[in-house]
């Protein structure tokens, strides 16, 4: 890379190095969980690599997994996965003003954009207005970047762990899953209508899906998340 | 059809049209308002999906989970939010201590006697 002189090499640093603190904590946490999911769906290690190197949105990724083992169909697996992971539009175009710089190729911001998730999103958001525009690339590419492979080897490393520890704690690792999401939810509790859609999915999740695994997901997102909205709306027309 | 085929393929179809919202939010990016109707509405459906999806992971697991008890599984995630609010909102404690809760739990249950 040409374009990266001391400076930038620095900061790249720096971003590795506070992406592999407690960033990396939970997020490797969470994809232990994932890959130990990985196995006990009977799938094989390569497959759980190359789900979390493509897919790279961890609840996408575990729908992908759940609905292979309740048998759903391709378009509605397509479909849920679309609707989970529909949010990373507004992350990638509120995050792409922040990193633009003239002189950057597209290809360049096309490449960062699959590093987008959560953590590197709202960390850039408190870091990058203080970096100069030259450097902010380099910034966000080192620091998703670490965390990327922290995923992999977190992946790779709940596959290999489900296998040999005693059953309970394989099954304690799978439940890693559902738990990591309901609390990074409760941490997200101040808007309204998140709180209904929250509550609602939870309710109609369970019997949607006792009436056809094959749309029941998809099924509670929409129906839920549309009344969630509404009233969220209508609550804040009232108040 | 070899045993990986079929989840290579729903992986790939998961991860092309998580890479589609990607792509066009660089596309995009700079020409529509990211905190509109539409994206309130895009959260409030991935929220209630999840929402659905991790209770029914929950209450009624498919695959290895279904060897624990339900009572069980209820009781640890309840633990996991108490010990999440008790420790200033610590993910990783939070997680631990109902994975902790769980693995003892199952241990118990499946133990001979």
């Amino acid at each position: 890379m040409a374009g990266i002189d001391r400076t930038g090499w620095g900061i790249g640093l720096s971003a590795a190095r506070e992406a592999l603190g407690l960033p990396a904590l939970v997020m490797g946490a969470s994809f232990v969980g994932f890959g130990s999911l990985v196995r006990e769906a009977g799938l094989g290690l390569w497959l759980g690599l190359y789900s979390t190197a493509t897919g790279w949105a961890l609840p996408g990724q575990v729908v992908v997994v759940e609905l292979y083992g309740v048998g759903a169909s391709l378009l509605m697996t397509s479909i849920a996965v679309a609707l989970t992971n529909a949010r990373l539009l507004p992350m990638v175009v509120t995050l792409m003003p922040l990193l633009k710089e003239e002189r950057q190729a597209t290809w360049k911001y096309l490449l960062a954009a699959h590093f987008v998730a959560v953590t590197g999103w709202a960390t850039a958001q408190l870091r990058c207005p203080d970096l100069p525009r030259k450097y902010r690339l380099t910034w966000f590419a080192c620091f998703s970047g670490a965390l990327w492979v922290v995923s992999m080897a977190g992946t790779a490393f709940g596959f290999l762990l489900a296998g040999f520890v005693p059953q309970p704690v394989t099954l304690g690792l799978v439940f890693l899953n559902p738990l990591y999401f309901m609390l990074v939810f409760a941490t997200d509790l101040r808007q309204r209508a998140k709180v209904y859609a929250l509550c609602a999915g939870a309710a109609l999740g369970p019997p949607l899906h006792l009436l056809e695994p094959d749309w029941g997901l998809m099924a509670t997102g929409l129906i839920a998340g549309t009344g969630a909205f509404l009233a969220g709306r209508g609550a804040r027309g009232l108040g | 059809m070899a045993d990986w085929v079929w989840p290579f393929v729903l992986m790939t179809a998961g991860a092309g049209v998580t890479y589609a919202w990607r792509a066009l939010g660089v596309v995009l990016a700079g020409r529509i308002d990211a905190r509109g109707a539409v994206f309130d509405w895009v959260s409030c459906v991935a929220y209630a999906l999840l929402a659905g999806l991790i209770s029914r992971m929950i209450l009624l697991p498919a695959g290895p989970l279904e060897q624990t008890d339900a009572a069980h599984r209820l009781l640890s995630a309840g633990l996991a939010l108490a010990i999440f609010f008790l420790a200033r909102r610590s993910i990783l404690l939070g997680v631990l201590a109902g994975v902790g809760t769980l693995v003892l739990l199952t241990a118990r249950s499946m133990a001979p006697g």
